[in-house]
């Protein structure tokens, strides 16, 4: 043991699962990781995962392998929702529910933290590596290998949490992890190591993703394609690839220092010792605050198409939209301290915030009416987007207003840490961000995979998620006015609160509901995918340049890149009536598939698991991976293919053909 | 040549031009978001700084002399690695191994001066663990310091580069990025050698 002691760091036997639920979630991932690897094994597909898909360069391929991901931990995500909401329906009085006080505060802790970084992260930085690119002509991102690269370190990131629930334990400190609660003199176990190093690793793939279509849209665009041209999709990531730049360091930094005070002593955020777990929280929401508008501009810019084209009209207001989205990312980024105005920092800097962040109410409500005059006398199309778009401007709008309420420092006083204020950004996160991203997935799906979702499936699906929605969360924010704190494990009887705590785990299972016709319409529209083939590219009857190109998108996105004059360049193109000219093909160079990407995630996973667990020869070794990695990807300078005009030109009467097989 | 051969070669050069303004560009964005972070530490080390606990303050632990030696070691390499730059757009190889080396060779000192300065600190018993202002002094300066570290790394690997394949567009860029990276840093050094060694040891 003693001999252990020194090679595996503070890592032993006792690490493995005690509770019950947990062990029977570590064993259900072993037993799903097992299935995966036997079915791979038994149809003979690891070399084509291999060659297919691991090592892809292709963002379109990037993208829906962060929509896997992403998708799983959905559902992990959503597991921990209805636990907390069977504990919080049932522990009341002398029943103390289903799972222990500790472990509740595992759940919460990973529900946020999943949630936030790994669903809603990935889904966002999922659909624009699907979609940008072909958005604005280009054939790729700025820098593929760096774009795979941040792919496999958000992966990197999600291995390393859910690490957690078989190896050591998940922190209990909340998705922010306030010190000093979050210092290891309260939370001595590895909780709090797996959450900052798994962030840490994730964080770097995202800034890095920032910095890649930052460039992307600003460098590659289309002949033509000025900046008002662009869509307003395409606005929105730009915007919030900035604010990525401007914020995610500061998560980084943050996160460092946290990690700096539990494993070497210091001192930044610590009770004594001249720490000031004060500055933490600043700092936290300094990055915190930012990254909301980070998840939910995205969405706009994604209603924003939607809108315009099941509405058959030009969106309404575009260079205000465009305004909007940048004045809400200012505002964004001088608002950080509503989140404590019952810190005392003294009425005036109360006020100041309260004002600011009740300004950002402004551009937000100029972009809810832009959608709506859009939609104004349009010929509208209720498809399943569509049926998303309108619970995002009813429950948003609601989201909005408590928003509003919860600025006044005053009311902030009465409400903050209930569930008022759960039920609020649930409002903003899921009525905006999730609901969008749907949205989106359902109107993009066929560039992607080359045929249409099952709309019928999907209205159900939208319809269970929005009734569910409502009954899941407006009891909360009774409940919040009647004084019910956020994550409590257990509450008095004579608190009247069990009822509405009931309807809300009714709503819970409502839009689990949902979550299964989301599921079955995959799986149905999978299933019929010949009867559901897009043959034309252009499925919606579209506006912008990614329904130019065929469905689904060839490797190379454009086999001429396309030439912009207007905005809605394509829907203006089918207006003139322009017939495609015999096409002049081009030689077009491509990025060679490399797993070097995901070598060195690997070696970050490593890096994060020994760091956890201070097995410090191990920490060497994933560190000097990292560098080695990347210095032999330095000296390959054998990473690009041509496909010729010739080969193009092939590929291209091949795509025809097999389309016309299917017609 | 023919005129298509040399149309191709000319939509080539084009093309590498533009894929070296992009990575430039690139690279550009991310010393930005390093100046984020460095922006963040500073502001630790602003509100930390006087929270010594009863400890030393700065005014009683730097040593201006030694931290003004640091900075003129560091300014004069940013200006050898100017000049270097310069021969390697020249492409003149052994001026531009020559620069390059004297360029390491003064990152390694300043970076040895800084290891000093904190093994005295350490052995005194003003380590990290002392106070959070110490916390916020040896985070910020190895931060820089550990950039210090990996563009010396950087810097040997491209080295053996060009004494390996000689010079080539790519290997040009590179050091263009390097040398992006080391007066990048210089600057840094001169916020750190005003906010925290100024400041902190002259009194205001």
């Amino acid at each position: 043991m003693g001999l252990f002691a020194g090679v595996l760091g503070r890592l032993s036997w006792s690490a493995l699962p005690h509770a019950p639920i947990t062990i029977g979630g570590a064993i259900l991932m072993v037993l799903l990781g097992l299935a995966v690897a036997g079915l791979l094994t038994y149809t003979k597909r690891w070399k084509w995962l291999y060659r297919e898909w691991l090592t892809a360069q292709d963002p379109k391929k990037i993208g829906v392998m962060y929509l896997i991901v992403a998708g799983l931990m959905l559902l992990r995500g959503f597991a921990d929702v209805l636990m907390m909401r069977a504990q919080q329906a049932t522990s009341v009085g002398s029943s103390h529910g289903v799972v222990s006080a500790d472990t509740f505060q595992q759940v919460f802790s990973a529900h946020g933290t999943i949630m936030i970084f790994f669903v809603a992260m990935g889904l966002m930085f999922g659909l624009i590596n699907l979609v940008v690119p072909l958005l604005i002509g280009a054939r790729d991102v700025a820098f593929p290998f760096l774009n795979a690269a941040s792919f496999w370190l958000f992966v990197a990131g999600m291995l390393l949490i859910n690490l957690s629930l078989g190896i050591g334990e998940f922190s209990a400190a909340g998705w922010l992890a306030y010190p000093p609660l979050s210092e290891l003199r309260y939370s001595p176990g590895v909780g709090v190591d797996y959450w900052i190093w798994s962030l840490q690793i994730a964080g770097a793939g995202s800034l890095l993703a920032g910095v890649n279509f930052l460039v992307t849209i600003l460098k590659m665009r289309a002949p033509g394609m000025t900046l008002m041209k662009m869509p307003v999709f395409v606005w929105s990531v730009l915007i919030t690839m900035i604010m990525v730049i401007f914020a995610f360091p500061i998560l980084t930094a943050t996160l460092s220092l946290l990690a700096l005070d539990r494993t070497l002593g210091m001192h930044f955020f610590t009770a004594g010792q001249g720490g000031n777990a004060m500055m933490y929280v600043n700092l936290i929401w300094a990055w915190g605050h930012p990254e909301v508008y980070i998840l939910v501009l995205r969405a706009f810019g994604i209603y924003s198409e939607i809108v315009a084209t099941f509405s058959r009209k030009r969106l309404f207001g575009y260079s205000s939209m465009v305004w909007a989205l940048a004045s809400i990312a200012f505002l964004s980024f001088v608002v950080w301290l509503h989140h404590f105005f019952t810190m005392g920092a003294g009425a005036d800097v109360n006020a100041f915030f309260g004002i600011t962040t009740m300004i950002i109410g402004i551009p937000t409500g100029v972009k809810i009416f832009n959608w709506l005059f859009t939609m104004f006398r349009g010929r509208i199309k209720f498809a399943s987007p569509m049926i998303w778009f309108m619970g995002f401007v009813f429950l948003f709008t609601i989201g909005g207003m408590t928003g509003v309420m919860l600025a006044v420092p005053a009311i902030d006083y009465q409400v903050h840490n209930s569930l008022f204020l759960v039920a609020h950004f649930h409002n903003m996160i899921i009525a905006g961000v999730v609901f969008g991203f749907f949205a989106g997935v359902t109107y993009w799906f066929p560039k992607i995979f080359g045929f249409r979702l099952h709309d019928g499936l999907g209205k159900i699906a939208a319809w269970c998620w929005i009734v569910g929605f409502v009954l899941a969360f407006w009891p909360l924010y009774i409940l919040g006015l009647m004084g019910a704190t956020r994550r409590l494990d257990h509450y008095d009887a004579s608190t009247g609160w069990q009822p509405l705590f009931i309807v809300a785990g009714i709503g819970a299972v409502v839009v689990g509901i949902g979550v299964f016709f989301q599921v079955l319409q995959v799986v149905v529209s999978i299933w019929q995918r010949n009867e559901r083939r897009d043959l034309t590219g252009d499925p919606w009857n579209g506006r912008t340049l990614e329904w130019s190109t065929a469905s689904p998108a060839p490797i190379y996105n454009f086999a001429v890149i396309p030439k912009v004059s207007e905005r809605d360049a394509f829907w203006v193109a089918k207006q003139r009536g322009d017939k495609p000219e015999r096409p002049e093909y081009e030689d077009i160079t491509l990025p060679k598939n490399t797993p070097l990407g995901m070598v060195i995630a690997g070696f970050a996973l490593i890096f994060g698991f020994a760091v956890v667990w201070h097995i410090w020869w191990l920490v060497l070794l994933g560190f000097v991976g990292i560098v080695t990695t990347i210095i032999i990807r330095a000296n390959d300078e054998d990473t690009e293919y041509t496909l010729t005009a010739r080969e193009v030109e092939k590929l291209e009467n091949q795509a025809a053909k097999k389309r016309r097989q299917y017609a | 040549m023919s005129t298509v051969a040399a149309t191709q070669e000319l939509r080539r050069l084009n093309a590498e031009q533009a894929a070296t303004k992009k990575t430039v560009f690139g690279f550009w964005v991310y010393l930005m978001t390093d100046c984020v972070l460095f922006a963040s530490l500073f502001a630790t080390y602003a509100v930390l700084r006087n929270n010594t606990f009863g400890g030393p303050s700065g005014r009683q632990l730097f040593d201006l002399p030694n931290v003004l030696v640091e900075t003129l070691i560091l300014l004069t390499s940013s200006f050898t690695c100017g000049i270097a730059m310069l021969a390697a757009q020249r492409r003149n190889r052994q001026a531009t191994l020559a620069w390059f080396g004297i360029t390491f060779l003064l990152g390694l000192a300043f970076l040895a001066l800084e290891l000093t300065e904190f093994r005295h600190l350490v052995h005194d018993g003003n380590s990290w663990r002392r106070s959070g202002f110490l916390s916020a002094f040896f985070t910020l300066v190895a931060t820089h310091g550990l950039h210090i570290s990996i563009g010396l790394l950087w810097m040997v690997v491209l080295l053996v580069k060009t004494i390996r394949r000689g010079f080539s567009d790519s290997l040009l860029k590179r050091l263009q990025l390097l040398s992006m990276f080391w007066h990048f840093l210089d600057v840094i050094w001169i916020f750190i050698f005003t906010v925290v060694y100024l400041m902190g040891a002259i009194p205001v």
